[in-house]
């Protein structure tokens, strides 16, 4: 491999870490933790055959977290010069004396500090040019608009590519930096019929290019799903089975996520307070999250406090199995880092036997979701409200799409009427999930 | 005051960097090769500092510095962005060709453009004070008001258990440069602060929030008792909420509230009205200048000249100086929302929209202030108008899918209409509708025009810019409620 300027840059990423940590010694703070980014990247976008824009990304930054006691300060800086670092550091220290003592802040326990983190190959630079991109857009962009006389106008096509360096260290003598990289295709078309215009997308990202899907395959789906929303209508309310396509079935994981968090946990700001080792979902229900992955979106070598993470089970045979915790939310809660500063990293939902058909004819009659809208989601109670639009379905077939309607319930009562989870896994993210097939969701609507 | 801005900005960002006027100038010069339409340079410097009360103590605190500059270049349709993290003349050089690299070799027939001489900006309006909000309040009186707030959120009911309040301040200094060559100059402050709560009864627990800010000093969180009125109304949201039974689903008469709620114009009309969906025909208000779009109770502006609101701005991000657009007037569509790019191409004026996240992105058509004007109903006699009905006093955020025009937002606060009488409160729902019908519906409207207290931050294609939102109390005659409760 030819060196690159991400590899250039994590030398020197380092160095602005040590720097930093130095500085804070020297500065009187009893701990200090830095972690510093750089990015380089290219993004182009074409609309309607012709380049949009072209956009060259190169950016960096540092955040730095110091401790005096169990009291915390914190700066950010975008300017890695020694004088920048030592005013950020400094004023880092001077909010650390107006912070008052919190016993459970500070750095990570030793002993759970990651070591001889391995290499992950999450790095593999795109060597393409601006017209390859060009090219690459078109072509996934004319793949929509060539494939039926009623994709009538575009927003537009993209291609992206981004590599990145990162380095983490504190005051324990943790330090390590790795090179990443991240690439995608997406496309954006409208279908219109006379008055009616509906506009639907695809996408592909992956690390390493070569596992992209085609451009021409991106356009192609984008095509199909906006024509397939033509006709739109609203429904009676009522209340019936739901089933969340793939592409956003992880969103309601995505809120168990946010309701086992440490932060809400130990603000009491979630609807799954207590639950731990208790029922969640049936029991067929399985979430794991493997964070050491080789070459995955969500893999980390460690999470965002240099804590190891492992793979583990959250959700077990429909139980709670593990809280998502950093340290200051473990020592809050009183319990032990699971490595989840930051987030998680790669999760994954078992999925059933049946693919998308096959549970739309199992559900007989219901609502199928395609596309959420808005944020009418409540974490403290679990109350849960979102616009939607998708496909309604009898005698398990899709009859005709729908649009302006909302679908409403309580999370946990949602959870409880898991009903199967399909095997048409969406990968194309940090958490891999079939469709979601719920018992009983309120629908509204004007019809 | 406007030469201020330039001598603040000048100050801050060029002199620092061994930079000036005229090496600007050249770089401006590398950027503008024939079949370049027009070009800019961005520069920009920001610092922001928060602090957080959580448990009773002052948990943390953060300072950020940034800076800056952005190159671009724009040929027919075509822009090109490139941009670093340095004020270093040679990186300014390498990111213009980068920038200018859209335009092909070859491209003939159009000249370069021509620089007018350098001269100072000079702006019509100075919306607030060119100074940062960091340093204009002691971090002891900052601390200390974070503090009094805590208490006081404490003492107002038993039922409290969890306080967060959090203090934000930041400063921009921006300079932009036009392919005329002109040096113009805006210094941004603005603060924030907010106030959340929880409240707990008999195990059931509900949220409460509230805050506020501007483009003003922290000074003004004390005045007019601002900062107690964000703890009492956090307080009162979580209780009411304690109280809340299920929402109503399906198709109702609804009665918006003023201020806040204005996001229903944000999201149903404000967005659809960007210049740049409606070049490309993507907008479901497309081609739609002159028409009906609104009931003839409803005229609708954006405004980015109010002073010290979070939306306004002296100028736009292209440079442009700030207007009010009136967008619909007696419910007929007057005008769109454009930067430089969108307004060249559809061949009509600038209205001072062209807005940007940071030196990082490319300006796009962006909202300021977006408000209703009051009409002559009081709200009570909105409110005592409907038979049965939703009330809807507050909102969280909403979304809209420009296309379809179907957009939502979500209550935060609600009641049940019986009767011309509020009676219970229920819980948070979406309301879904269609942007192009939801303001034909609007049977009356209010005398009490109200904006938002400076809350807003809208997202477009990744970039988040601050925003105002405001109207007076609506009535929409029928609107999709997403509720659990049917029948």
């Amino acid at each position: 491999m030819k060196e690159t300027t991400e590899m250039l840059s994590i030398n020197r990423l380092h160095e602005v870490v040590t720097d930093i940590l130095m500085l804070a010694r020297k500065e009187g703070a009893d701990a200090a933790e830095a972690g510093a980014h750089s990015e380089t990247g290219l993004g182009v976008n074409v609309r309607m055959s012709e380049i949009e824009t072209v956009e060259f990304h190169q950016g960096q930054g540092v955040g730095i977290t110091v401790y005096f006691g169990h009291r915390k300060g914190s700066a950010s800086t975008n300017d890695l010069s020694h004088n920048a670092l030592a005013s950020s550091v400094a004023a880092a220290c001077r909010i650390a004396r107006y912070a008052q003592e919190d016993t459970c802040a500070g750095l990570p326990e030793e002993r759970l500090l990651a070591r001889d983190c391995e290499d992950l190959d999450l790095y593999h630079p795109w060597d393409i040019t601006v017209d390859q991109a060009v090219a690459l857009a078109l072509s996934a962009e004319s793949a929509a608009l060539d494939f039926h006389d009623d994709i009538a106008n575009s927003d537009g096509a993209s291609v992206n590519s981004y590599s990145g360096a990162r380095v983490l260290g504190n005051s324990l003598g943790f330090q390590h930096g790795y090179l990443s990289s991240r690439h995608s295709i997406s496309c954006s078309v409208i279908a219109q019929q006379g008055q009616d215009m509906q506009r639907d997308d695809w996408w592909t990202v992956a690390r390493r290019a070569d596992e992209l899907a085609s451009a021409e395959s991106i356009g192609l789906e984008a095509a199909k799903r906006s024509l397939a929303r033509l006709g739109s209508r609203s429904l009676p309310t009522s209340q019936c089975p739901v089933i969340f396509d793939a592409t956003i079935a992880g969103s309601l994981i995505g809120h168990l996520i946010s309701a086992i968090s440490g932060g809400n946990l130990y603000r009491k700001s979630s609807f799954l307070l207590d639950m731990l080792g208790k029922d969640i979902f049936p029991d067929f229900v399985h979430l794991h999250e493997s964070p050491l992955l080789k070459g995955a979106l969500g893999s980390a070598p460690h999470d965002s406090e240099g804590v190891a993470v492992s793979a583990k089970d959250i959700i077990r045979d429909g139980r709670l199995a593990s809280y998502l915790l950093g340290s200051y939310s473990a020592r809050r809660l009183g319990m032990q880092s699971t490595g989840n500063a930051g987030g998680t990293h790669n999760l994954r939902l078992d999925s059933g036997p049946l693919d998308l058909s096959e549970l739309l004819r199992e559900m007989q009659r219901g609502l199928l979701v395609t596309e959420l809208l808005g944020q009418g989601v409540n974490t403290v109670t679990g109350d849960y409200s979102r616009g939607a639009a998708g496909f309604w379905v009898e005698h398990g077939e899709i009859q005709f799409p729908v649009e302006e309607i909302t679908i409403a319930g309580n999370l946990k009562d949602m959870y409880r009427g898991l009903m199967a989870i399909g095997n048409d896994v969406e990968r194309r993210g940090n958490l891999h999930t079939g469709s979601i097939w719920l018992r009983e969701m309120t629908v509204a609507g004007n019809q | 005051m406007t030469m201020d801005n330039l001598n603040i900005a000048t100050n801050q960002l060029l002199v620092p960097a061994g930079l000036d006027g005229q090496k600007l100038e050249k770089v401006l010069h590398h950027l503008l090769v024939p079949g370049v339409d027009d070009a800019d340079i961005y520069i920009q410097a920001s610092h922001s500092e928060s602090w957080v009360l959580e448990d009773g103590i002052i948990k943390e605190g953060s300072y950020g510095h940034d800076q800056g500059a952005g190159l671009r270049a724009v040929s027919g349709e075509k822009t090109g962005l490139a941009y670093c993290d340095s004020l270093d003349f040679d990186l300014l050089m390498a990111a213009a060709g980068n920038a200018r690299s859209i335009v092909k070799s070859g491209t003939s027939g159009r000249q370069p453009v021509k620089l007018a001489p350098s001269v100072a900006g000079h702006y019509e309006h100075a919306l607030y004070l060119p100074s940062s909000p960091l340093a204009g309040m002691d971090t002891e009186s900052k601390i200390g008001m974070l503090r009094t707030l805590d208490t006081m959120a404490r003492a107002m009911d038993s039922r409290i258990e969890q306080v967060i309040v959090s203090l934000a301040g930041s400063c921009h200094w921006i300079l932009v440069m036009g392919v005329d060559g002109v040096l113009r100059a805006d210094v941004r402050p603005l603060v924030r602060l907010n106030v959340s709560v929880i409240a707990q009864q008999d195990g059931r627990r509900e949220q409460g929030s509230a805050g506020g800010g501007g483009r003003v000093a922290y000074e003004w969180f004390l005045r007019d008792n601002r900062c107690h009125q964000y703890v009492e109304e956090a307080v009162r949201q979580a209780l009411i909420n304690l109280e809340a039974e299920d929402a109503p689903a399906g198709q109702m008469t609804v009665v918006l509230g003023s201020g806040w709620p204005g996001i229903l114009l944000h999201e149903a009309i404000g967005h659809g009205l960007e210049g740049d969906f409606n070049r490309k025909g993507t907008s479901a208000f497309s081609g739609m200048i002159g028409q009906r779009v609104a009931s003839s109770l409803c005229t609708i502006v954006d405004d980015g000249t109010l002073p010290e609101r979070r939306g306004s701005l002296s100028m736009d991000d292209e440079g442009t100086p700030t207007e009010s657009t009136v967008l619909i007037e007696n419910g007929r569509l007057c005008a769109y929302m454009q930067d430089r790019l969108n307004a060249r191409l559809m061949g009509v004026p600038v209205t001072g929209n062209g807005r940007r996240e940071s030196y990082q992105h490319l300006p796009m058509p962006r909202m300021t202030n977006t408000y209703m004007l009051p009409g002559e109903h009081t709200p009570d006699e909105i409110l005592a108008s409907v038979q049965k009905g939703l009330y809807a006093r507050n909102f969280g955020g909403g979304q809209v899918d420009i296309t379809s025009g179907k957009f939502v937002f979500s209550a935060s606060e609600a009641y049940l209409i019986e009767n011309g009488r509020i009676t219970r409160p229920v819980k948070g729902a979406t309301l879904i509708g269609n942007g192009p019908e939801v303001l034909t519906m609007v049977s009356m409207v209010g005398n009490d025009l109200a904006l938002d207290t400076g809350v807003g931050t809208c997202g477009k294609d990744g970039q988040s810019v601050p925003v105002g939102v405001g109207q007076p109390t609506l009535r929409v005659e029928s609107m999709t409620v997403g509720g659990t409760r049917v029948g």
